[in-house]
C-alpha cells in the first residue's frame, strides 16, 4: 500500500529514493501481521506459519511502485506546466471541447451498444456481460436522480432494486402475471416504498440520511432472509417466468396451436435469441430511463432538485416545498431501481437475498460518484469499468474484489470529482448579439 | 428476573465493545466530518492480529494470562494504529477539501480492499482460538437460572471504563486534546494558530484504530472465533451507536454503544433473535426522526 501524496515540488532522485524507502518501511510494518504471518489449521488447532519471502517480495514491489509513481507524477507535472505555457485556451473553452468529445462518445457508445449483439450473436459471454453492464447503467441513472441531481446520499438503493425484483417474482410465480403487466406495478410499488421510507427521514441532514437508508437496505434484506413463507428465505424464489416477445415465448417447441419466437419468424431455435432479446430489452429500458431523466431535468421539478442540491436554505427562502421535492426525487429514483429489479428477476429466473447486499448498494453508488455526479455519460463509463474490472480479474479470480476496492480508492484519489466531472450546463443562454458589449459570461454553467 | 439480569450483563459487555468502536467513528466524524467506512474493517484486522498473536503465544507455551493479554493488546494496538494511519494517509488525506462524497466512496473502496486482502492473506475460514479466560463469578443462584458474570465480561467492562476515563482525561486536559478540539471547531483557524492539523488528524485516526484494536482483542477473547466479515456488521452497529449518542460526542458514543448492546441482547432474548439487526436500525430511525442530533449531541445550526 503506497501512500499517494502529491508533493508541491518535483523531487530530486535522492529524495525519491528516501521517500520510496520510507513507504516501503510502512509497507513492511503493515505487511508483518497479515502477509508475513498467517495462522493455519494444524490438526484441529491453529499454528503460525511465516511467509517472510512473500513479505520481502511485497515490500520490494511497494518500493519499486512508489519510485515509479513519484517519477511519473513529476514527469506529468513538468509536461503539464509546459503545455499550459503554450496553450492559450481558457478553462471554459476546454470544458466545452471536452463536452463535445463526450457527446460524440455518447453517440458512438449508442451505436456500439446497438451493434454489439449482431457482431457477437454467437458469443453468449459477451452478450451476458453487456446485459449486466446495462443493468448497472440503468441502476446508476436511477440513483443519479437521487444522489447526483437532488444531492441526497442514499446508501440503501439496493432495497428498491430488491422490492422491484421480489414484486415481479411473487406476482409472476404466485398470480401468474406477465412481465409487461408486472413491470409498471412493481415500479409503482418500489416508488411507494421510496415515499414510505422517504417521508419521515428526508428532513435529516446528509450523513444521517445516508446511514438511515443503509439501515433500511439492511432491514429489507434481513426480512427477505427470515420471512420464509413470503420470500422463500435464503433459498430465494426460483423458476421466475422469462419475458416474452409480444406473446411469443423463447422456447424450443411452439406451444399447442401457437407459435414460439423461433417458429413464428421461421428461424431455427437458438438459446441466443432470448439473450439477445433480453439485451435489447434492457437497452430500451435504459434509454427510456435516460430520456425520462433528461426531460425531467428540464422541467421545474428537475431544476428544483438541482437547486436543492446546491443550497437547501436558499430554496426554502424562495418558498419551495423541500420535502415534496426530495420525495419526488426519492420516489422516481426508487421507481427506476424497481424497474431494473424487475428486469433482473426476469433475466436471472432466480433471485435470493444474496443479490441485494450492501456491497451492491456500494457498487451502484460508486458508479454514480466515480462517473462524476450528475453526469449521465459518466455513469455509463463507470458502470462499464466497474463491471469489466472484476471480469478481467477472473483469471486470478480471488483478486477481483481486491482490485475493485483498490480501483475505487485510486480513481477517487486521482479524480475526486469523478471521471467525467464536467456536466452539461442545465441552462444555456443564447449567445447575445455582437453589437451588445456585455457578451462575456453568457454561459451559465452549473 | 434472573434471566433479565443475565441479559443486562451480556448487553453491557456487547455495548462496551460497540462503544469502543463507536468512539473511532465519532472522533473522525467530529474532526473531518466524514463517515470512516473502513473503521469496521480496521477492527476486523485487529481481531486477526490478535488471533495470530495468541497463536504465537500458545506455540511459545506462555501460560500467564495477564502477560499474554498485555502482549496481545500491545501488539494489536501497535499494528492496528499503523493501519489506521496508513488508511488515512492513502485514502482520505488526498481527498481533504474535495466534495463530501469523494472520501466516502474512497472509504467504501478501502473497506472492500481491507476485507479482501485479509481474506486473501489469512484465508476465508473462521479462525478459532482456544478459550483464554474461563469461568466467572456466580452473582445470583436463582431457582432455575444462575446469573453469572464471566471473567471475560468483567475484563471487557473494566477495560472499557478505564479507557473511557483515560480518554476523557486526554481530550479535556492534555495539549493533544486541546489541539484536537481546536481542529474540530475550525481547522483553518487552528492551523493559523500553530496547530499541526495533519498531525492531529493522523493521531486521531491512530487513536480510533487503537480503541478498535482493544475491541478487536476483546471480541477475539469473548467469542473465540474471528472471520474476515465481522467488520461490516460491527462497523454499522458502532456507527449507529455513534449517531444514537450524538455524533461528535465521546460520552455519547459510549452511551449509544451501551444502548445498542442492551437493545440487541434484550430483543434477542425476549423477541425474535433473527430480527435483532432490524431492531437496532428501527430504533436508530426513530431517534433520528424525533431527535436528529442524537441523545447527547449538540443541535447543529446550518449556516449559509
Amino acid at each position: 500500500m503506497s501512500a499517494i501524496v502529491f508533493a508541491r515540488h518535483a523531487m530530486t532522485p535522492t529524495e525519491r529514493l528516501r521517500d520510496a524507502g520510507w513507504v516501503a518501511f510502512v509497507g513492511l510494518i503493515l505487511g508483518v501481521p497479515l502477509i508475513g504471518l498467517t495462522t493455519v489449521d494444524v490438526g484441529g488447532r491453529l499454528g503460525v506459519e511465516t511467509r517472510f519471502g512473500l513479505l520481502l517480495a511485497a515490500v520490494a514491489a511497494v518500493f519499486a511502485g512508489r519510485l515509479l509513481l513519484r517519477w511519473s507524477i513529476d514527469n506529468m507535472r513538468n509536461r503539464k506546466l509546459a503545455r499550459d505555457r503554450v496553450s492559450t485556451a481558457t478553462a471554459a473553452d476546454r470544458a466545452h471541447g471536452a463536452q463535445r468529445v463526450v457527446n460524440v462518445l455518447g453517440w458512438i457508445a449508442l451505436g456500439a451498444s446497438i451493434a454489439l449483439p449482431i457482431v457477437y450473436s454467437d458469443n453468449r459471454y459477451v452478450v451476458d456481460i453487456a446485459t449486466t453492464v446495462l443493468i448497472y447503467v440503468m441502476l446508476g441513472w436511477g440513483l443519479n436522480v437521487v444522489v447526483g441531481l437532488a444531492g441526497l446520499l442514499d446508501l440503501g438503493y439496493v432495497a428498491f432494486y430488491a422490492v422491484g425484483a421480489y414484486s415481479y417474482a411473487l406476482l409472476s410465480t404466485q398470480y401468474g402475471w406477465g412481465f409487461w403487466e408486472a413491470l409498471p406495478v412493481s415500479g409503482a410499488l418500489a416508488a411507494s416504498f421510496g415515499i414510505l421510507l422517504g417521508y419521515p427521514i428526508l428532513r435529516l441532514r446528509g450523513d444521517y440520511l445516508a446511514i438511515v437508508t443503509l439501515g433500511f437496505g439492511e432491514i429489507i434484506r434481513v426480512i427477505l432472509v427470515n420471512w420464509t413463507e413470503f420470500s422463500g428465505g435464503p433459498n430465494g424464489i426460483s423458476s421466475i417466468p422469462r419475458p416474452s416477445f409480444f406473446g411469443l415465448e423463447f422456447t424450443r417447441s411452439a406451444p399447442e396451436g401457437g407459435h414460439s419466437f423461433a417458429s413464428f419468424f421461421g428461424l431455427e431455435f437458438s438459446a441466443m435469441h432470448r439473450l439477445i432479446f433480453l439485451y435489447y430489452l434492457i437497452l430500451v429500458l435504459a434509454l427510456l430511463t435516460h430520456a425520462f431523466v433528461s426531460r425531467l431535468r428540464k422541467l421545474p421539478v428537475g431544476r428544483a432538485w438541482e437547486a436543492l442540491r446546491e443550497d437547501e436554505i436558499a430554496c426554502k427562502a424562495m418558498g419551495m416545498n423541500t420535502t415534496n421535492i426530495k420525495l419526488s426525487a426519492f420516489a422516481i429514483g426508487a421507481m427506476l431501481g424497481g424497474f431494473a429489479g424487475v428486469f433482473f428477476a426476469a433475466r436471472q429466473g432466480f433471485i435470493s437475498p444474496e443479490s441485494f447486499t450492501f456491497t451492491e448498494s456500494a457498487i451502484i453508488l460508486a458508479i454514480v460518484v466515480l462517473g462524476g455526479m450528475g453526469s449521465q455519460m459518466g455513469v455509463v463509463l463507470a458502470a462499464t469499468l466497474l463491471v469489466l474490472i472484476p471480469e478481467f480479474g477472473r483469471n486470478f479470480a480471488e483478486y477481483r474484489m481486491l482490485l475493485f476496492g483498490a480501483a475505487m480508492v485510486l480513481i477517487m484519489v486521482w479524480k475526486p470529482g469523478g471521471l467525467l466531472s464536467h456536466r452539461e450546463p442545465t441552462v444555456r443562454l443564447k449567445p447575445l448579439q455582437r453589437s451588445k458589449p456585455a457578451a462575456a459570461g453568457t454561459e451559465v454553467a452549473q | 428476573m434472573a434471566y433479565a439480569l443475565q441479559q443486562l450483563i451480556n448487553g453491557l459487555t456487547l455495548g462496551a465493545m460497540y462503544g469502543l468502536i463507536a468512539i473511532g467513528y465519532t472522533m473522525v466524524y467530529g474532526i473531518i466530518g466524514m463517515i470512516n467506512f473502513a473503521h469496521g474493517d480496521i477492527f476486523m484486522v485487529s481481531a486477526f492480529i490478535a488471533v495470530t498473536a495468541f497463536t504465537i503465544l500458545a506455540a511459545a507455551d506462555v501460560t500467564s494470562i495477564p502477560l499474554a493479554l498485555t502482549f496481545v493488546l500491545i501488539v494489536s494496538i501497535f499494528f492496528t494504529s499503523a493501519y489506521g494511519w496508513a488508511v488515512e494517509r492513502t485514502a482520505y488525506r488526498p481527498l481533504r477539501g474535495s466534495t463530501r462524497l469523494a472520501p466516502l466512496i474512497s472509504a467504501i473502496g478501502m473497506s472492500i480492499f481491507l476485507q479482501n486482502s485479509v481474506q486473501l492473506t489469512q484465508g476465508a475460514r473462521v479462525k478459532p482460538i482456544p478459550p483464554v479466560l474461563e469461568g466467572g463469578v456466580v452473582l445470583w443462584d436463582a431457582p432455575g437460572f444462575t446469573v453469572q458474570i464471566g471473567w471475560t465480561q468483567m475484563l471487557i467492562i473494566v477495560t472499557t471504563v478505564v479507557l473511557m476515563i483515560a480518554f476523557t482525561w486526554m481530550i479535556t486536559q492534555t495539549p493533544f486534546g486541546r489541539q484536537q478540539r481546536a481542529c474540530e471547531q475550525d481547522r483553518t483557524m487552528a492551523s493559523l494558530l500553530g496547530v499541526n492539523v495533519d498531525r492531529t488528524i493522523s493521531l486521531t485516526f491512530m487513536l480510533g484504530a487503537a480503541l478498535a484494536a482493544v475491541a478487536g482483542v476483546m471480541v477475539t477473547v469473548y467469542y473465540g472465533v474471528v472471520d474476515f466479515f465481522i467488520g461490516f456488521l460491527a462497523g454499522i452497529k458502532a456507527f449507529t451507536a455513534a449517531v444514537l449518542g450524538g455524533i461528535g460526542s465521546l460520552p455519547g458514543a459510549m452511551l449509544g454503544g451501551l444502548l445498542i448492546g442492551l437493545i440487541e441482547s434484550f430483543w434477542a432474548a425476549y423477541l425474535w433473535a433473527e430480527y435483532k439487526d432490524v431492531a437496532t436500525f428501527s430504533i436508530l430511525c426513530l431517534v433520528l426522526m424525533l431527535r436528529p442530533s442524537g441523545l447527547l449531541g449538540r443541535p447543529e445550526v446550518e449556516k449559509v
